[in-house]
């Protein structure tokens, strides 16, 4: 007996309703999938199900819905996507709590902020892009024996470590009113290498988000990092930087790992400000 | 002339440290992933990263302590001097992660924390919250995107490896893959190739590890013509949350911060955990083994917990599974401080809060000691010439391997702990050796090599590819053949394995291979089709899972995480001293006629039907003499007293 014919006899079953994209530039649609209910269930397996039965409610035979997932308990940041109109990983999500607050369905639709690849995949190159413009590393000399690193303070620690857990989902980016959308096609002869450049290009002047700005924060604290936090500093006020806050503090409210981007953003406005004067001055 | 290029297949701890080193030494690096790096399996890894440390030094540790500790927890199955190698990087290594960034957990005077893992006395273990894996990968991550951002490294992120390109003598010149999303197959040359692909747990259905963990780039090294070592040694993590998707991790930090193992001694007691009296609870762990108590090597606190509840009925709950492992008699504050990321996730896919009462676990596959076959050149001192081509090298010429894919580090059983540092320091230790070789390539580049080779192993994937799309409909479910087999392994292949069942699983497991090679993909599209790949994953599932099976089957002992009760040695159950005696030295006639026939690498080669073929390779066991793995066994100091004895005299009789 296959899935789709399990969920219509059994007893318990709940209907899924997915917004899917063929590919990037194509109309988006509605699809719905019946799923029998098991014990411990979560979006991942529900996917994982309608993945197996690859067939929609009305019993017509369909591609299994893409989506992105590794780790699954919500480490590694790749399951974001928008669960009953909130973002958020598929995986933490339990079909038993997502039932509990809307009986009998589940909607998944993929994130808006950035281009639908298919289904619910998304494209977050982006995210990765402002990690390169602000630098986000330490950067050491060599990876030569030099010693340990430099002592450090509880307080620094656990302060690092609330930044240091950012997983580069991207639910603070979804949230953000000032964060918008980019989308470029890529030309008939042109190359993927020369569209990369074309994206990189376009998302360096445009908003880089509550997570790099904390990015900045987390290295800008570090005794090594700090060597080097004008030149984050450069990029946090440069076009697209810091300015485009419009302190709405959605970031705060949707980060799975609760880091304190508002706090973040505070911090690294006040050092951008005493950055610029002192640029100023130095003139 | 062109810059000498190397390719490295995986982006998580082991694949990345390698990119930053090769790019420190100028070799034009390209790093292949099926996901973004920095959602790489490494992320899992909670609990810490093991060295020798300057306060365990003061309690009578050293670099020589921690190889022993490897050793003896492994089973003496490693060849020692990589082990060696290792140990004695460690501590260099957490220091240069801690330069990196790591936000390695502090004591207040700011020195970094340790805590105590399995497997050993001391604390050895650094940690960065309860999410360790996760902050090394990440600083790991942020070198590397520094490497990009000066053009020494190119990404090939969200790629699939499909395989080598290799010349007419063998030589691997590059490699074919496909671009998940677009699924444009293209040839990349490269003049060495650093499999870093990580473990291969899809291959159970359900386990700790993350879906992209395949083994499909061993799988297909492997098909190419490498050996694969010591695969029937699967490490089954004592502590992990059941789930409907997979066996989620809680981590041997619970119980090296001072977490408790245990069962109602009243079978099934309906009663809440912290309702439970003191008196009416089954400790099994610390009453079995008073040294090591809740920290016992991972394969031996499996089977106490697979026993308690197999064999003595003692499950805590009647319809599945589990033990309980409690925290919550611990200082809530401690508590959030060192383990908040695992007891985070128990609290999300759970909905109870383990600060307060005791969390449901049971054991899951974890970890694969066995990997690719690769080789070592020892120095006199019995570590490693880490300049030397041959480390980590395989038997195919240019292609290498590290992290979780090799087989060098664990030998029968990991420690807890030390696969995070195994895997950074294969991954940089591979690096000088790397350059060496492709400084001594012979017949130029791969860039050099003739177009031909390059177009004909890519239309050989494309072909494939295609192959699979125009399956008929009438084909099986992949998704159904893979639990099937994911299901028949966790079966027959884990805990506990008997001669019959791995027979009969080896069977059932070659006509699954048959469907999966029918297996009809739901999806004919050519944009980011996950379906096909997983088929084509899938049935390269099959070569390790068969692998894996016959090298249970034909290993007739118990070492490390492989046990079959049928060739469990007995204890010295005596009381008269005199018979205590003769046991104890009946024992250890046993126990070194066993380890003639057994202390062996298993190797393993595909032959041209596919089927595994099993040879044995001698093991370096030249710095620490095998000894009686004790842990729990019945009459124990007597084995240990006649076999220091035995040592003794044959010492004295090599003395000229």
């Amino acid at each position: 007996m296959n899935g789709a014919a399990r969920a219509e006899g059994g007893a318990r079953s709940f209907l899924v309703r997915v917004l899917r994209q063929d590919r990037p530039g194509a109309e988006a649609y509605w699809e719905s999938h019946r799923v029998a209910h098991e014990p411990d269930m979560n979006v991942i397996s529900v996917l994982q199900r309608i993945a197996e039965q690859a067939r929609t409610v009305e019993g017509k035979r369909v591609a299994p819905v893409v989506w992105e997932c590794n780790c699954l308990e919500e480490v590694c940041g790749a399951c974001t996507m928008i669960i009953n109109g909130r973002v958020r990983q598929a995986c933490t999500a339990l079909v038993d709590r997502l039932l509990a607050d809307r009986p009998g369905e589940i909607e998944l639709r993929p994130m808006t902020k950035f281009p639908v690849l298919r289904d619910l995949l998304v494209d977050r190159t982006r995210i990765f892009a402002a990690l390169h413009k602000v630098k986000a590393w330490v950067p050491v000399d060599s990876y030569h024996h030099m010693g340990s690193g430099p002592r450090r303070s509880q307080d620094e620690q656990q302060m690092a470590y609330l930044y240091s857990k950012c997983m580069s989902c991207g639910c603070c980016l979804e949230a953000c009113p000032q964060f918008l959308k980019i989308e470029l096609a890529r030309g008939r002869d042109e190359s993927a290498e020369t569209f990369r450049a074309r994206c990189f290009a376009a998302y360096d002047r445009s908003f880089m988000g509550a997570h790099a700005i904390a990015q900045v924060e987390l290295f800008n604290a570090n005794p090594i990092g700090k060597m080097s936090a004008s030149e984050r500093l450069d990029a946090l006020v440069s076009e697209g930087g810091i300015q485009n806050c419009g302190n709405a503090q959605n970031c705060v409210k949707v980060c799975p790992k609760e880091i304190p981007l508002t706090r973040a953003i505070a911090l690294a406005g006040r050092h951008a400000t005493v950055h610029a004067l002192r640029n100023w001055f130095d003139r | 002339m062109a810059k000498k290029r190397v390719l490295v297949v995986g982006g998580g701890l082991a694949g990345l440290a390698a990119c930053m080193k090769l790019a420190e030494l100028d070799a034009d690096v390209s790093l292949m992933s099926l996901t973004r790096v920095k959602r790489s399996h490494s992320a899992c890894a909670q609990g810490g990263i093991n060295s020798c440390n300057d306060l365990t030094r003061q309690l009578g540790d050293s670099e020589w302590r921690h190889l022993d500790d490897t050793l003896y927890g492994g089973d003496f199955l490693q060849n020692q001097p990589p082990v060696k190698e290792l140990v004695y990087w460690a501590p260099q290594i957490i220091d240069l992660m801690d330069r990196l960034g790591v936000t390695f957990n502090r004591t207040p005077e700011g020195f970094r924390d340790q805590r105590r893992f399995g497997g050993t006395l001391f604390k050895r273990t650094a940690f960065a919250g309860a999410t360790t894996g996760q902050q090394l990968l990440y600083a790991l991550d942020e070198q590397v995107r520094r490497w990009q951002a000066s053009g020494h490294v190119t990404k090939y992120e969200s790629w699939d490896f499909l395989g080598l390109v290799q010349d007419s003598s063998g030589r691997c010149r590059g490699c074919v893959a496909q671009d998940l999303v677009t699924m444009e197959i293209r040839a990349i040359p490269a003049d060495a190739v650093i499999i870093a692909s990580g473990g291969c747990g899809g291959i159970f259905g359900r386990s700790t590890n993350s879906v992209a963990c395949t083994g499909s780039a061993v799988s297909r090294v492997f098909q190419a013509g490498a050996s694969y070592a010591n695969g029937e040694f699967v490490q089954v993590h004592p502590t992990a949350i059941p789930g409907a998707d997979k066996l989620r991790l809680i981590s041997e930090s619970a119980r090296g911060e001072g977490g408790r193992v245990w069962v109602p001694r009243e079978p099934q007691d309906p009663r809440p955990p912290g309702d439970i009296p003191e008196k009416e609870r089954l400790y099994f762990l610390e009453d079995r083994y008073p040294k090591y108590g809740n920290l016992v090597p991972r394969d031996i606190a499996t089977r106490e917990i697979f026993n308690v509840c197999v064999k003595e009925g003692l499950s805590v709950d009647r319809g599945r599974m589990c033990v309980y492992l409690d925290v919550s008699h611990l200082p809530r504050e401690m508590l959030d401080a060192k383990l908040a990321g695992i007891l985070e996730i128990y609290e999300k896919f759970q909905g109870v809060d383990p600060r307060a009462a005791a969390m449901r676990i049971f054991p899951a596959v974890h970890y694969s000691m066995g990997g690719l076959w690769c080789d070592f050149e020892r120095t006199a001192e019995g570590g490693l010439n880490i300049c030397s081509p041959r480390t980590q090298q395989t038997n195919l010429p240019g292609v290498f391997a590290i992290g979780e894919c090799d087989y060098q580090y664990h030998g029968a059983n990991r420690l807890g702990a030390n696969s995070l540092v195994a895997c950074i320091f294969s991954g940089l230790s591979v690096a000088g050796g790397v350059v060496s070789y492709v400084h001594s390539l012979p017949n130029g580049l791969a860039a050099e090599q003739s177009a031909a080779l390059f177009a004909a192993e890519r239309r050989r994937h494309e072909a494939r590819f295609r192959e699979i799309l125009a399956r008929a409909d009438s084909g099986p479910n992949p998704y159904r053949v893979q639990a099937e087999l994911g299901e028949l392994m966790t079966r027959v292949a884990t805990v506990v394995r008997h001669n019959g069942e791995l027979e009969q699983a080896y069977g059932r497991v070659g006509e699954l291979e048959e469907e999966a090679r029918r297996a009809a993909p739901s999806d004919r599209g050519d944009w980011a089709n996950q379906n096909v790949v997983f088929v084509r994953a899938l049935q390269d599932m099959f070569p390790l899972a068969k692998t894996i099976l016959k090298g249970a089957l034909a290993r007739d002992e118990c070492r490390g995480a492989h046990y079959k009760p049928e060739f469990e040695m007995p204890g010295v159950d005596a009381a008269d001293p005199a018979e205590r005696r003769r046991q104890a030295e009946e024992w250890c006639d046993l126990f070194e006629q066993n380890n003639a026939r057994w202390l062996k690498t298993t190797v393993a080669t595909l032959d041209q039907d596919g089927e595994p073929r099993l040879a044995y390779e001698q093991v370096d066991t030249s710095l620490i003499a095998p000894r009686p793995r004790l842990y729990g066994v019945v009459g124990g100091d007597a084995i240990e007293q006649s076999f220091a004895e035995r040592q003794a005299r044959q010492a004295a009789g090599r003395k000229p």
